[in-house]
């Protein structure tokens, strides 16, 4: 306290200290620079939604005919049926695990430091890389799905050109990435739950999978919220993993809603129309997180150790 | 917003954490531990794939079987992919991930040091914009962006894929620039003001010196998210010319879909600096890949 009262003091003292502040210059080229690449496209995206643009000349104003368009276009729909089953898949894949490993890495294992070694891998590699491994893996005749195959009910080992496989087998590619990531929120929320809990329940003779259910998991609740937040919102931007893995086929199986966006702008030259579908994108995901958010209570940020 | 509140996480848990005591009072879960082994597995076979692959003839990885040790180790992948302009794609990701690592470091540091030290209004509203910007997806803007690449006359170049990877990494940037020029004492920027110094002097004295740890984690998920980055290549660039790795990696699978072996070379030669990086510094890139990986 008295530190704090004598800094005080001092700076008042010395007039100066005010002054040689750093002025709102110094934030200016990081906020202009972001401004301009990252928060005028936003609205530019919006602006663009009511225009007709083949990405050269300049974009022609046509009002509400792109959203017009939009309420029938069946792709539009598939993405977003597509969209919507990737991120329910990835979610029930993701969580589970993470939340396993994530609370197994926090606990006592001696040898968790070499294991973690391997285990963070996948996060080190790129998207490219990544398909490309699973590309060769998946590959039906010479891959390791031809010979394996058939110990999981797929003897013809044609899992990325099957019509309903494809997705499922994106959805694993997208947890191979990603799993890692979660299981590091997980773990360093496990961590934070004391003892005590534990061992209140040891002396009240609590077995381990009780422990879990009643300690752990009400304990982890924010954690959960944090990473489905990051899981759900991230999933609205599947697009590289889907480009690269399937390009959205067989046909349109895997085509989520991205992708379509990312064909009509640069295959097709329709930006206009595809600005649209990214406006979607950025609401979706906008109401998705703060419904989230508001769902579970976790704006008011209480605690679960009340009492404690 | 979503990416801040892992951020935030991270200081309280080594507030609470007790982690030699609790080591001794939980005991070990098994069911748990089976479930991470059997993860871990389905996490090493690919990378060994990828590897062992990498090391075979190419006529051989047909006959051998694709998990099967090589009949015969080679380089001959790696050769068949210098041949093919990778070295090129390398260094044109070498000069991109580095123009990013340098132009988020020197426009987020002097931003966090006004954020940090200057309250008013106006600050306070250009840090809530960059924290706005942890929320927004590049792929929901990524058509105004390639309008204002190719306004500006940059499409098909370096810049082009430099300038939007900045602007991404740069909020993240900031907040975790901020929450370490936070834990620098008043008492210093004080004590250098009484001393006659300028804010010139304060950042180059007080601020630079002891922001390495924040800066150390910035440049690795920047630096990764250039070097790893597909979307703004893809979109924002064309010819052989300007292609860098992840590219180079998508293309190799379109034109040589069939080398295997040459494929899974690409593969490994792409993510050996990064590899490298991780054994030497593993607690450092974990810390950076949190921060980042949230994007």
């Amino acid at each position: 306290m008295t530190t704090i009262s004598a800094g005080r003091e001092r700076s008042a003292r010395i007039a100066s200290v005010r002054r040689d502040r750093p002025g709102a210059l110094w934030a200016a080229p990081a906020t202009v620079f972001f401004l301009a690449l990252g928060v005028l496209p936003i609205f530019g995206v919006v602006y663009l939604s009511f225009t007709t643009w083949n990405g050269l000349g300049s974009p022609q104003w046509t009002g509400l005919a792109n959203w017009r368009t939009l309420r029938s276009d069946a792709d539009v729909l598939q993405g977003i049926k597509i969209t919507a089953l990737l991120t329910v898949v990835s979610w029930l894949l993701q969580t589970p695990l993470s939340m396993l490993i994530g609370v197994w890495a926090a606990g006592p294992q001696r040898n968790r430091a070499v294991l973690s070694t391997l285990f963070f891998l996948p996060l080190l590699l790129s998207l490219a890389a990544i398909a490309l491994m699973w590309l060769a893996l998946f590959e039906p005749n010479f891959g390791v799905a031809g010979q394996l195959g058939k110990y999981v009910g797929v003897p013809d080992g044609n899992f990325l050109g099957h019509e309903t496989r494809a997705l499922y087998s994106a959805a694993f590619v997208i947890a191979w990435q990603w799993i890692p990531f979660h299981t590091l929120i997980y773990q360093a929320g496990a961590r934070q739950i004391p003892d005590a809990l534990y061992e209140a329940a040891n002396i009240d003779g609590a077995g381990r999978v009780r422990q879990f259910f009643s300690i752990t998991l009400p304990q982890l609740r924010n954690t959960v919220i944090a990473s489905s937040v990051l899981m759900i919102v991230g999933s609205l931007t599947f697009f590289e993993s889907v480009f690269l893995l399937t390009g959205g086929g067989p046909g349109n199986a895997t085509a989520v809603l991205p992708l379509k966006m990312y064909q009509d702008a640069f295959v097709s030259f329709n930006m206009g129309y595809a600005s649209a579908i990214a406006v979607i994108l950025v609401v979706v995901g906008t109401i998705l997180s703060i419904l989230i958010v508001r769902a579970t209570g976790y704006h008011k940020m209480s605690s679960e150790r009340e009492g404690l | 917003m979503s990416t801040g509140i892992v951020t935030q996480a991270a200081p309280a848990a080594t507030r609470i954490e007790t982690p030699r005591r609790r080591r001794r009072r939980r005991a070990m879960n098994v069911p748990a531990g089976i479930g991470a082994v059997i993860w871990l597995l389905i996490v090493v076979l690919p990378v060994y794939f990828i590897v062992i692959t990498s090391l075979r003839l190419s006529e051989s990885y047909l006959s051998d079987g694709a998990l099967t040790l090589p009949s015969a180790v080679t380089l001959d992948a790696y050769r068949r992919v210098f041949e093919l302009d990778f070295g090129k794609f390398m260094i044109n990701s070498l000069i991109v991930t580095v123009s990013v690592i340098v132009l988020v470091i020197s426009l987020a540091l002097p931003a966090a040091y006004a954020i940090v030290r200057n309250t008013s209004p106006l600050v306070r509203t250009a840090f809530t914009v960059l924290l706005l910007g942890l929320a927004i997806p590049a792929q929901a803007v990524i058509i105004p962006i390639y309008l204002v690449i190719t306004r500006l006359k940059l499409y098909d170049t370096l810049p082009a894929v430099i300038l939007p990877t900045a602007a991404f990494a740069l909020p993240l940037a900031i907040v975790v620039l901020t929450s370490t020029l936070r834990d620098i004492p008043s008492e210093l920027y004080e004590a250098m003001t009484v001393d006659g110094a300028r804010t010139g002097k304060i950042f180059r004295m007080l601020v630079i010196p002891l922001s390495g740890g924040g800066v150390t984690t910035i440049a690795i998920f920047s630096g990764l998210s250039a070097w790893n980055g597909v979307l703004f290549p893809l979109i924002l660039t064309q010819s052989e010319q300007r292609r860098v790795i992840p590219l180079g990696l998508y293309n190799f699978q379109g034109q040589y879909g069939t080398d295997i072996p040459g494929l899974m070379a690409a593969v490994v030669l792409s993510a050996l600096p990064v590899l490298v990086m991780y054994v030497f510094g593993r607690r450092y890139l974990l810390r950076g890949l949190t921060a980042g990986a949230g994007k």
